[in-house]
C-alpha cells in the first residue's frame, strides 16, 4: 500500500509538471502579450520597451526555466493587468469555488441516491420511468441554459431570487441547483445500475426471503455494498463539477477561480491563467489521488497492478 | 487455413455477402422499431440531419438579415413563428442555420478524435513498452484538466472560429477514445484467437488490421454515438462564453450568449436555441443509449 502511494504522489507530481509546461507553451506561441496592452498604433520602439520589462523578448527556453524555478515557489509572477501577485489572486477566488462545489456535491447526493435506489426497488414501473426519464433529460440539459432558465424564472418573472453575484445564501442558491443538475442525473442513473445488480446477489434474496423489512434490506445490505463504486464516482464527479463551475460562475457572475478564469483569458492575463490552471491541475490531481487510494484500500487488486 | 473453412462454414455472408447487408439493414429497423426511445432518438436525429442539410431552403427568413423595425418581436408576430432577435432577425431561421453548424462540429469532431484516439489506443495497447508509457502519461496530463476547460483554454489561444472549435474540441476529446481503445486491445491481445497468430507468425500489421480492428469496431461505434452529444454541448458552452463560434453566424450557443442580455424583457431569446441543443442532446443520447445495449448487451444498463 505505502509502495501504491509513493508510486501515485510520484506520478500525480510529474503530471502536474507536464500541464504547467503544457499551459506554458500553448500561451506563448499564441501571440505576443506586449500588443494587446498597447494600442494599435502604439510605435515599434514602446512596444519592444514594453516588451523587455516584462521579459518577452527573451528566448523562450529561458523564459520556461524563469518560469518553472518560480513556479516551484509558488510565484507566477504579477497579474499583468492589476499588478497583484497572481496565486494569490487565485487562492483568494478558491474559497467561493469550493462552496459552490460542495454545496452542489451534497444537493447531488442528497437528490440522487433515494432516486437511484427507489428506480432500482421499483424496477420497471412508473417510478422508475420517472427517475430514468429524468436523468436522462438532466444528461440532456446544458447546465448554462438551466441558468439562465432558472435566473428568468426565478429572477425575472417572480422576482425571488438574485440573478448574480455572491455575499449572501440566497446567490448561492441558483448556481448550487444549476450546478448540481448534471451530475444529480449522473449519480441517480449510476446508483440506479448499482443497485440493480446488488439486487439480483443471493444475501439479498436470503434477506427477503428470512422477513427482514424491504427497507432494511434496502438501505443497510444493499446501499452498503453499492456504495464504493458509488463513492468513486462521486470523488471523480468532484472534478466534473469543478469544471462545470467554470461555466456556472460565469452565468451566475459568483466570483470564483472560474470566472476569474474566464476573464483572464479573456484579457490575456497570463500570469492569472497559469496560476489558476495550476491550481485547477492541483485539486484535480488530488482529487483523483484522493480516489485512487480509497479504491486500491476497498479493492486489494488494484494495489497490484 | 482450416480457420477460414470454418468461418466459411458456419456464416454464409462471406460467399454472399448481400445477403448480409440487407438482412443487416433490415434487423436493425427490427429492433430498432422494439424499442421506443431508441426510435425516437433515431427519428429526431433524422429530422436534424434533413434540417442541416436542406436549412437554407427550409427557413422562412435569411438568418443574418438585420431588420431594425422588427427587432424583439415575440413568437407569432408578423410571420416570426419564433420571434425575432435584438437585431430583427428570425430566431426560427437562425437556429436552423445553427443546426447545419452544431452537426458539423458533432460529427467532424467525433470522426477526427475517434480517428486519432483509436490509433493511439491501439499503439499503446498493442505494442506497449516505452511508447505505450509516453501516450498514457499525455493522456493523464490531458485528464488532469476537466474537458470543458481544456476545451476552452485551447480555443482561447487558437482563436474564435468553427476550425478553430473543432480542432480544440478534437484536441480535448480523443483522450476518452485513446483510454477505451487500449483497453480492450489490452484485453484483446491476450484472447487466443491473437495468441495464435502470433505464435504461427503472421506479421503484426496483419494481426492488427484484420483481426483487432474488426473487433474494435463496436466500442469505438458505441463510444462515438454518445460523444456527438457531449462535443455539441461543449462547442454550445464555448460559444455561449464568447469563444467558439462568432456572431454573426449563428450558433445555438452564441445565439444564447446575445440573448442572455434580454433576459429580463424577451424570454424567446433564451429559450428556443436551448431547446434546440436539449432536443438534439437527447436525440443522440437516447439512440446511442439504444445502440449500446443492442452492441453491447453486457453493458445494458450502466451508466
Amino acid at each position: 500500500m505505502v509502495e501504491f502511494i509513493i508510486k501515485r504522489t510520484i506520478q500525480m507530481i510529474v503530471v502536474i509538471f507536464l500541464a504547467l509546461t503544457a499551459v506554458f507553451f500553448l500561451l506563448r506561441l499564441s501571440g505576443d502579450p506586449a500588443t494587446l496592452f498597447l494600442p494599435p498604433d502604439a510605435p515599434k520602439d514602446q512596444i519592444a520597451q514594453y516588451r523587455e520589462m516584462l521579459g518577452f523578448d527573451r528566448p523562450l527556453y529561458v523564459q520556461y526555466g524563469d518560469f518553472l524555478l518560480k513556479a516551484i515557489q509558488g510565484d507566477f509572477g504579477e497579474s499583468l493587468r492589476s499588478h497583484e501577485d497572481a496565486l494569490s489572486v487565485v487562492l483568494g477566488r478558491v474559497p467561493a469555488t469550493f462552496q459552490l462545489a460542495f454545496a452542489a456535491l451534497g444537493l447531488s447526493i442528497l437528490i440522487a441516491i433515494p432516486i437511484g435506489i427507489l428506480s432500482a426497488y421499483k424496477r420497471n414501473t412508473f417510478y422508475d420511468r420517472i427517475g430514468v426519464g429524468l436523468t436522462v433529460l438532466g444528461q440532456a440539459i446544458p447546465s448554462f441554459w438551466l441558468g439562465l432558465l432558472l435566473i428568468f424564472f426565478f429572477a425575472a418573472v417572480f422576482h425571488l431570487l438574485p440573478s448574480g453575484g455572491g455575499g449572501t445564501i440566497y446567490h448561492m442558491i441558483l448556481p448550487t441547483i444549476t450546478l448540481a443538475a448534471y451530475s444529480v442525473a449522473r449519480f441517480a442513473r449510476f446508483t440506479r445500475s448499482t443497485m440493480l445488480d446488488v439486487l439480483k446477489k443471493d444475501y439479498i434474496r436470503t434477506a427477503k426471503a428470512s422477513g427482514v423489512p424491504m427497507m432494511r434490506v434496502l438501505f443497510k445490505y444493499a446501499l452498503k455494498n453499492s456504495l464504493i463504486p458509488i463513492i468513486t464516482l462521486v470523488a471523480l464527479d468532484l472534478g466534473v463539477l469543478l469544471g462545470g463551475a467554470v461555466i456556472t460562475e460565469v452565468v451566475f457572475s459568483w466570483p470564483g477561480v472560474g470566472r476569474l478564469l474566464m476573464q483572464s483569458l479573456l484579457n490575456r492575463d497570463f500570469p492569472i491563467v497559469l496560476a489558476g490552471v495550476f491550481f485547477i491541475a492541483v485539486v484535480y490531481s488530488i482529487i483523483n489521488f484522493i480516489a485512487d487510494i480509497a479504491y486500491a484500500y476497498v479493492n486489494p487488486q488494484i494495489r497490484v497492478k | 487455413m482450416s480457420k477460414m473453412m470454418i468461418e466459411n462454414e458456419i456464416n454464409p455472408t462471406v460467399v454472399f455477402p448481400s445477403i448480409k447487408k440487407k438482412s443487416k439493414v433490415r434487423h436493425f429497423f427490427k429492433q430498432l422499431s422494439k424499442s421506443k426511445t431508441g426510435l425516437a432518438g433515431f427519428i429526431i436525429i433524422i429530422f436534424l440531419l434533413v434540417l442541416g442539410v436542406a436549412g437554407s431552403w427550409i427557413a422562412p427568413f435569411d438568418p443574418l438579415k438585420a431588420s431594425f423595425g422588427d427587432k424583439l418581436l415575440p413568437p407569432m408576430t408578423k410571420g416570426h413563428l419564433l420571434g425575432t432577435d435584438q437585431l430583427g432577425r428570425d430566431i426560427l431561421s437562425r437556429i436552423i442555420a445553427g443546426t447545419k453548424i452544431s452537426l458539423i462540429i458533432g460529427i467532424t469532431t467525433v470522426f477526427l478524435s475517434g480517428l486519432i484516439g483509436s490509433i493511439i489506443g491501439i499503439i499503446s495497447g498493442y505494442f506497449r513498452g516505452w511508447i505505450d508509457v509516453i501516450l498514457m502519461r499525455i493522456v493523464d496530463v490531458q485528464l488532469s484538466f476537466p474537458f470543458i476547460l481544456l476545451v476552452l483554454v485551447v480555443n482561447a489561444v487558437l482563436g474564435a472560429g468553427l476550425k478553430n472549435i473543432i480542432i480544440s474540441l478534437v484536441i480535448g476529446g480523443w483522450v476518452m477514445f485513446a483510454r477505451v481503445v487500449r483497453s480492450e486491445v489490452l484485453a484483446l491481445r491476450e484472447k487466443e484467437f491473437i495468441l495464435s497468430c502470433v505464435a504461427t507468425g503472421v506479421p503484426r500489421w496483419e494481426i492488427i488490421v484484420k483481426h483487432i480492428l474488426p473487433n474494435l469496431f463496436t466500442p469505438i461505434i458505441v463510444l462515438s454515438s454518445l460523444q456527438v452529444a457531449s462535443f455539441i454541448i461543449a462547442e454550445a458552452s464555448v460559444s455561449f462564453l464568447g469563444f467558439g463560434v462568432q456572431p454573426p453566424q449563428p450558433a445555438w450557443g452564441n445565439m444564447l450568449n446575445e440573448g442572455k442580455d434580454y433576459i429580463f424583457n424577451s424570454w424567446w431569446l433564451i429559450t428556443f436555441p436551448g431547446l434546440a441543443i436539449v432536443i438534439t442532446t437527447l436525440g443522440v443520447n437516447l439512440f446511442g443509449d439504444w445502440l449500446r445495449d443492442e452492441l453491447d448487451p453486457e453493458m445494458k444498463g450502466e451508466s
